[in-house]
Formats: structure tokens, C-alpha cells, sequence
């Protein structure tokens, strides 16, 4: 239940309402989880979500996630505005700080794992209906009529039967002065009666936010923030994870114009979790010089143990690990008795996965301002909390003494969830006296992230009279675990549940799925959808090689092996801590013929099975991740030097309710161009420890002409929740394309990245 | 030295090899072209100087002298150049982090060719990255654009 407030004798609120205004208050997070009062005493509860009305009418809500991207600061208010009748065009967003409260009711304030929506739609519902009421209530007492006459439309309160009404904004010094009402008797509006969610025609461009400044340059991102006597910082770190300074010489640095000094940062302590590299910094009146002088540093690193990380050789370890017997995280019946009968026979395939960067457009970036004692930053950062917490824990302070702003993000995907560039900023502040803008090169972000695991796949097919009878999937990745576990040799329950132990092929009767051992020589960190990239390449890829072995339409196939509408229960099969991406299995079951229906969909609307021209191909994968359920329709051209063009992609997406359906639209076609960065170009590779890349020209991402422009959605409509939408249509695309690529040319795809050299006639 | 940026005269006493794109954002103040790789790869520093499109990361404030510069901050007074009517038409932007590059570049693009066909919107686009992935919406929105300006 969504606990509410009145604030508006408060003055607590900086920036977010004038004097007099209006301001509701709703506690939103799980709090009753967390045993806290279910009913606390007015005056007492303390809010973190506001949503106030001026006494001109202008309604003023918070926006408590990132916006990286997604749309999520007009997805989320207009939530709020819908359930309260409020006129969008009057509505203006306000972005939440880091602050205590959040954490107090467990709300995160995180914008990560596809769940901005899912999560807060109906604390949001109840928030805004909460506002509603108070209104109505407000009329209600200003008229001296029964409030339950009195309804809130369109940004006015009407009482029908005396035929009286009032704008917003003429009641709000009678609702200043009303208690909250108790949120049991708080109704939220029915579905048929939503102006705003799941309306497509809602979201016009005018409804946005940020669109106007980001198309005239006015949209403030990390690097933006100038504050009075800001120095810039570049800071040189080692190209091998936990080098250590063992030397260094600033002189040529110090010479530079504009460099004003040198600061050691120190390497931390393991775990490393999101806390700084360590290096030397280079502070500087501008950015030009700032780099100028690291040019010019000469830095002295020690040997690390990390350096053992060498792509040939680690790729190679890996092979092996997931080929060998692993420890098992998931079993039905026996694969071994399956395999040994004399009927039966053995398919394996390999697969492998490299290591990924993020490539957000934005690298890292933060401004902060230490002073003493306390610190203030503005952060590009989809986790706010962590940013405070960090610097909390880095700068030896109080976290109530650390006030984080949340910035644009030129990019998130999942890089900007790890606060080890925010540290830095507040450490290099309190260094310098002054505060201080850190940016991150492209080579910074290359070299320096968090990378998505590398991974080896082997799967093993049973066939025994032209059924699958047996299944086993081996996997071995560094984890992301090793953030906080340093030993850890192989994944834990997050990564896999992402797409892994969840494998759908319910009508298999024997399955195992093992995890091999990986050493861990470098940051790990999760990557927009994280493993369900390889797992659904693999698996999608595995089925379709599969049926083409045993002369079976690829797409029916892979419909018998996911079999008859079931909801599968891994409960019985020996995992025990299957984490379904936070949310309850009861709410959100791995229901297989959502999963079909959405790969039958995604047959039917490409025109699947249709002759195709010579050197064209189409092929299809579904997975469901996030919670939400995907296929794709990918279709290729490919000529004869292999390189190859994506003409269409048609994608069907089961994601429940959809607040904001034409954001979800865009989510679909930017998901396209991301899994074609991944299926052509994505590859980080390692010599002596250190990445061999750089910049974007040896780590391309897909540019406009190598780009799918031509991407349907279709959604199937229905009466689930929501569930994700930002990350989930990414994995299905490259298996999809690898699929499609056999259609066209008869070469098969084990590995990523496709590269054209691989597939060229002859 | 002496240039011009968005009509204003401007004087500049420090390191002529400073790249442009630190003078606009660092000395000018104006953030709105962006830093993303620093080396002329993906054009989210695009800005025009003598009504080119140019990489300003790695283009040195020298360049520029006695030259008129355009920042996304002034390319329409009001914001309202036919490509940024068309980009909010479309809804084109993410994160929005790429766009003022790109929407300059399409800006010069169409200020050269304003009847281009597709592969010229193809070509004249491709040295801008947008990691989003907007790129279906760019080409549809520079074609509304071509029709307006």
C-alpha cells in the first residue's frame, strides 16, 4: 500500500513547488517488507515521491529514475498525472536526489534490469490517485457538498449537481490544509478510463520532456554542470586490472599551460565492487589541457597478476570448462540414461561469446563539489544511491553527507550503474580544494569498464527416434559476482537466471545444465539484457542446427521442444534460488505458452516460409528475459563477399501492460541496431592483460548504413502486468540474424562476432 | 586570434591547438556539442565552421580563425531549424546525447544537397554514431527535413 502525505506547511522542498502550493507526499517502496508501520501517523510518515500543484495550477511531480534513453521522465509522471486528472501540458518534472528516504522504504532508486515501469506503476497509480481525491475533497469542503459528488476531470474539480467547478489550481490553499486520506479508501481509476497509459496517441512529441533540449543542445549531462573555480580531471589508470603506481613523473605534465597539479588516486581494497580504479590524475583549468598533461605523464606501473588474461589462451580455458563437467544448477531426470541407451545419439555444438564494452555515447562523467566535510555531485548515474554510498565509504563520510543529483545520461547500459567515476570526482575534489569535472576518454571507457563476460557454451542434444529425449548446456563466464566475491570461479543465481537455468524447452524430459569454473582478471560488470545475449544465442542457434541435422522445419521444431502451455516449476528440478529478475514467480511464472505464442506471431507476421531470392535469408528466435517474452523475424541479405544487410526485422513483444507504448516502439528499434552491434561487431580482446582496443575504430557499433531501418513491433495485447521492455529485445536479434545468415548462405554461425570474411561464397 | 561563434565576435589569447570543441564548451561555456571519442569517429562534436559540417574534437581552434562557427546552440535562434522541427516530429532522440552532432550534420547535409536520395542520406549520415540506436528515425526525419528546407 502506498503511504500519503500532506506537505504542503513543510518548506522542506527545494525546487519543487512555490509557496503556497500544494504538495502531496506518498512513501513509494516495499515497505511493508521491511516491517515498517503500515499505517504511520500523519505528520510522521516521511514521503520521497511529491507531486505538488501551484496556486496557478502548474503541477510539479518527481521523477525517482534515470533517464537514459528510455523516456522514463515522461513515462513515470505521466502515470501520476493520468490517475490524478491532471492536464500533462501542465505538468513539469522534477528529478529525484539520492537521499535517505529512498532507501528507507527500499525503494531503488536504480534504473537498471528493465524495471522502471514494473516496479513503481502502481505506487505511481496510487500517488496520483491519492492527489486526485485530496482535490475532490478540497471542492468538496470549499462547496460544503459530499466530496463523493465531486469529481476531478481534465484538471478541474465539478460538482454536477450544483453545477459548480474550479481549476487545480483555485483549490489548492483549501487542500493545503487537508489530511492525507487513509490510502485503503484511495481508489485508483479503472483501465477503460486512462488518458495517458498505454495510449499511444498520448505520447506526442510535445508530451516530452526532454525533447526540446535535446534537439537545440540544452539537454544537461555529466560533463555539463559548470560550477564557479571547477578544475577538469583526467586520470591515467592502468592498463591491467590492479596495476599498481609504483612511480610517477608529472614534470613534463606540470609544464603543460593549464595543468595545475597531479593527484595520486589510491587502489582500494577487495573487493572492488563499484570503488575507483586508482591512478594518477591530471587537474587542469579545461579538458584540453587536462589531456595534454596526461599525454605528457609518465607513469610507472607494477606487474599484476591480472596480466595472465590473454584472449587466445582464456577463450580457450573457458572452451574447455564449458565442455567438461561443471558444477550442475539445474536437472530433470537423467541425461546420462538418456544418452546411453542404443537408440540414441549424440549432437553437440559450441559456442562463444566475447567480451563486450558499453559504448555509451557519454563515457563516464560527474561534477563534484567537496566542501567541508560534505560532498555534491552531479552524476550521469543510473544509480544513485550507489554514488552516494561509494563516496560515502571511499571518502571515509557520513552518507547523509553526500547530496547526489542525477544529470541526463548520454547512455546507460548498465555502465552508468557502477559509481567508480562519481569517486573519483569527490575524491579528486577533496584533493584539489576546488571542485572538479572528471571525464572519461572513449580510450578511458574502452580500456578501464566493467565488460561484459566473455562466455563458451557447449550444448548436447539426445536424439532417440527423432525425438530430443536429452539436453545438457555447459557454460563458463567470469562473473559478475567477482565484483564482490574475488575467488569466484563460477556464476551465481542472477546470471543463471538469465536465460540459462529458464531454458524453455519444457517437453525435453532429461536436462542438465552446468556451470565450469572461469578466473576472473579483469572488472566484470552486467551490459544492456547481460547473459541472456549469449544464452539466447546459443540456445536459439543450437535448436535451429538441430532441426536442419534432423530434416525438421526449424521454427515447428523449436515449438515441439518448448512443447504443450506449461508453467515450469525449476523448484523441482534442483534450483532452489532461481531469482526471476527480483520479482515473484507467482506474479510473474516462466509460462511457455506465452513463449510460443510470441514465436508463432513472429512466424506469421515475416511471412516465414515463403521462397526467398538467392543470397536472402529469414530466421527467427524467441526468449524470454526481463519477464517479458520476445521473437524475432530477422531478414538478411547477404552477397558474395559476405557482407551482409539486415532488410527487416519484425519483432513481437509480450511485455503485459505497456504505460507508454510509443517509447516502447523505440525501445524496439533501438533494441535492433544493439543487437547488431553485438551480432557484427562486439569483441574485447586481451594481450597480457591489458584490452587491445581502444576507440571506435578497432571496437566499431553500428552506424546508420549497416543499421536495420526497417523494424515492426507487434505486441500482443493482454491483461498481464507489465514487465521489461528496455533490455529484453535485445537477445533474441543475433541468433535470429545467425539463423537468417544459414537460410541465406548454408553457413553456420557458432561464434560472435558474424564477420563477413566468415560467410563469403565459396 | 579572432572567430565568430553563433554571430558573436569572439577573442581567443590561449592554445591555438586546442581543439574547437573545448573552446565552445570549456571557454564559451556552450555544452551542447558533445565529447565522445575525441577523434573524429563519431560525430557528436559535429559543428560547422564556415557552414561545414566539421569533427570539432579533433579540429584546432586555428582552423577556425576569421571563420564563422555554428554550434547547435546557433543554428535557429528559436530552435526551430527545419531539422530540429523534423527530429521532434519524429521523436528521434534517446539518451539525446548524439543529437545535436547529428542534427548539425543532417543541417549541412541538406544545406549542400537538399534533394538527396537515400544512399546520400546513408552516406552524408553514416559518421555519426548514436549507440540508442535512433538511426531509423534519423532517416526518416532528414527526409521530412529535405522537404522543408
Amino acid at each position: 500500500m502506498t503511504m500519503l502525505t500532506n506537505l504542503s506547511r513543510r518548506t522542506v522542498l527545494k525546487g519543487i513547488a512555490g509557496t503556497g502550493g500544494f504538495v502531496i507526499g506518498a512513501r513509494i517502496g516495499a515497505d511493508q517488507l521491511l516491517g515498517l508501520p503500515a499505517n504511520a501517523a500523519e505528520g510522521k510518515l516521511d514521503a520521497n515521491l511529491f507531486v505538488a500543484v501551484d496556486g496557478d495550477g502548474s503541477v510539479t511531480i518527481t521523477c525517482a529514475r534515470s533517464e537514459m534513453g528510455q523516456g522514463v521522465r515522461t513515462s513515470l509522471p505521466m502515470i501520476i498525472a493520468d490517475e490524478m486528472e491532471a492536464d500533462w501540458a501542465r505538468c513539469s518534472v522534477v528529478q529525484a536526489d539520492a537521499e535517505q528516504k529512498w532507501n528507507d522504504f527500499g525503494q531503488e532508486l536504480d534504473t537498471d534490469g528493465s524495471r522502471s515501469v514494473r516496479r513503481d506503476i502502481n505506487h505511481l497509480r496510487a500517488a496520483g490517485a491519492g492527489a486526485r481525491k485530496m482535490l475532490e475533497m478540497a471542492a468538496a469542503e470549499m462547496w460544503g457538498v459530499p466530496a463523493e459528488e465531486c469529481v476531478a476531470q481534465n484538471h478541474r474539480v465539478s460538482h454536477a449537481p450544483s453545477g459548480r467547478s474550479a481549476d487545480f489550481g483555485e483549490l489548492v490553499a483549501t487542500a493545503s490544509g487537508l489530511e492525507a486520506p487513509d490510502p485503503a479508501t484511495v481508489q485508483v481509476k479503472d483501465r477503460s478510463d486512462w488518458k495517458y497509459i498505454a495510449n499511444e496517441s498520448a505520447y506526442t512529441p510535445d508530451a516530452y520532456v526532454d525533447l526540446v533540449d535535446m534537439t537545440t543542445g540544452k539537454g544537461m549531462f555529466g560533463a555539463d554542470t559548470m560550477l564557479d573555480g571547477m578544475k577538469t580531471a583526467v586520470v591515467a589508470r592502468s592498463p591491467v586490472y590492479r596495476g599498481k603506481v609504483e612511480s610517477y613523473d608529472d614534470s613534463a605534465a606540470m609544464a603543460i599551460t593549464g595543468v595545475r597539479g597531479t593527484v595520486e588516486i589510491p587502489m582500494p581494497e577487495l573487493p572492488i565492487a563499484f570503488k575507483q580504479l586508482g591512478g594518477v590524475a591530471v587537474i587542469a583549468d579545461n579538458t584540453w589541457a587536462a589531456l595534454e598533461g596526461r599525454k605528457a605523464l609518465q607513469v610507472q606501473w607494477a606487474e599484476s597478476e591480472n596480466s595472465a588474461l590473454d584472449s587466445p589462451s582464456y577463450d580457450d580455458a573457458l572452451r574447455k570448462a564449458a565442455s567438461e563437467p561443471g558444477t550442475t544448477i539445474r536437472e530433470r531426470g537423467s541425461y546420462e540414461l538418456a544418452r546411453d541407451k542404443a537408440s540414441a545419439k549424440e549432437f553437440t555444438r559450441d559456442y562463444f561469446v566475447p567480451f563486450f564494452i558499453h559504448t555509451p555515447m557519454e563515457p563516464p562523467a560527474a561534477v563534484a563539489n567537496y566542501q567541508d566535510g560534505k560532498v555534491e555531485i552531479w552524476a550521469a548515474s543510473q544509480h544513485p544511491m550507489a554514488v552516494r554510498d561509494t563516496i560515502a565509504e571511499v571518502l571515509g563520510i557520513e552518507k547523509e553527507d553526500v547530496l547526489v543529483h542525477i544529470t541526463l545520461l548520454g547512455g546507460g547500459f548498465g555502465r552508468k550503474s557502477k559509481a567508480d567515476y562519481a569517486v573519483e570526482a569527490a575524491y579528486l575534489s577533496r584533493e584539489v580544494g576546488a571542485p572538479v569535472r572528471l571525464v572519461w576518454t572513449r580510450e578511458d571507457e574502452v580500456r578501464n569498464g566493467y565488460y561484459h563476460a566473455a562466455s563458451a557454451q557447449s550444448i548436447s542434444a539426445v536424439i532417440d527416434a527423432g525425438r530430443v529425449s536429452g539436453w545438457r548446456h555447459g557454460v563458463a563466464f567470469p562473473s559478475i559476482l567477482g565484483l564482490w566475491v574475488p575467488e569466484q570461479k563460477i556464476g551465481f543465481n542472477i546470471e543463471h537466471g538469465l536465460g540459462l537455468i529458464d531454458m524453455p524447452y519444457n517437453s525435453i524430459e532429461n536436462i542438465r545444465i552446468e556451470n565450469g569454473d572461469a578466473n576472473l582478471h579483469t572488472r566484470i560488470g552486467w551490459y544492456r539484457s547481460v547473459n541472456n545475449i549469449q544464452h539466447s544465442f546459443a540456445i536459439n542457434s543450437f535448436a535451429n542446427e538441430l532441426a536442419h541435422e534432423i530434416g525438421r522445419d526449424p521454427v515447428e521444431f523449436q515449438l515441439e521442444l518448448i512443447g504443450e502451455p506449461a508453467i515450469i516449476d525449476l523448484t523441482q528440478e534442483k534450483v532452489e534460488d532461481y531469482w526471476n529478475y527480483g520479482d515473484p514467480i507467482e506474479d510473474y511464472p516462466i509460462d511457455t505458452g506465452r513463449l510460443a505464442a510470441v514465436l508463432r506471431k513472429a512466424r506469421d507476421v515475416s511471412g516465414y516460409g515463403k521462397a526467398l531470392p538467392k543470397g536472402h535469408g529469414l530466421g527467427l528466435a524467441v526468449h524470454r528475459s526481463f519477464l517479458s517474452y520476445i521473437a524475432q523475424a530477422v531478414r538478411v541479405q547477404v552477397a558474395d563477399d559476405g557482407n551482409y544487410t539486415v532488410t527487416r526485422v519484425d519483432t513481437v513483444l509480450d511485455c503485459g501492460l505497456g504505460a507508454n507504448p510509443e517509447r516502447i516502439r523505440a525501445q524496439c528499434e533501438g533494441a535492433a541496431v544493439y543487437g547488431n552491434t553485438i551480432a557484427r561487431f562486439g569483441q574485447i580482446t586481451y594481450g597480457q592483460g591489458a584490452v587491445n582496443e581502444s576507440n571506435f575504430h578497432d571496437y566499431p557499433v553500428s552506424r546508420i548504413d549497416d543499421s536495420p531501418l526497417n523494424v515492426h513491433l507487434h505486441r500482443i495485447e493482454n491483461d498481464h502486468i507489465p514487465s521489461g521492455v528496455g533490455e529484453p529485445m535485445v537477445p533474441p536479434f543475433a541468433p535470429a540474424l545467425a539463423n537468417a545468415i544459414f537460410a541465406a548462405t548454408g553457413k553456420r554461425i557458432r561464434n560472435l562476432p558474424i564477420r563477413p570474411e566468415d560467410i563469403a561464397a565459396g | 586570434m579572432n572567430l565568430t561563434v553563433n554571430g558573436s565576435p569572439q577573442e581567443f589569447g590561449g592554445d591555438p591547438n586546442m581543439p574547437l570543441l573545448w573552446y565552445v564548451r570549456d571557454v564559451l561555456g556552450l555544452t551542447g556539442s558533445k565529447f565522445a571519442c575525441g577523434t573524429g569517429l563519431c560525430g557528436s562534436c559535429t559543428v560547422h565552421v564556415g557552414g561545414e559540417a566539421v569533427r570539432a574534437c579533433v579540429t584546432p581552434v586555428s582552423a577556425a580563425e576569421g571563420m564563422e562557427v555554428t554550434t547547435i546552440e546557433g543554428l535557429d535562434a528559436e530552435g526551430n531549424h527545419p531539422v530540429q522541427r523534423a527530429w521532434r516530429a519524429h521523436n528521434v532522440p534517446q539518451c539525446g546525447y548524439c543529437q545535436s552532432g547529428q542534427i548539425m550534420q543532417a543541417a549541412a547535409l541538406l544545406s549542400q544537397n537538399p534533394d538527396p536520395s537515400d544512399q546520400e542520406i546513408l552516406d552524408g549520415m553514416s559518421g555519426n554514431i548514436c549507440r540508442c540506436g535512433t538511426y531509423q528515425r534519423i532517416f526518416a526525419a532528414v527526409k521530412t527535413a529535405a522537404k522543408e528546407v
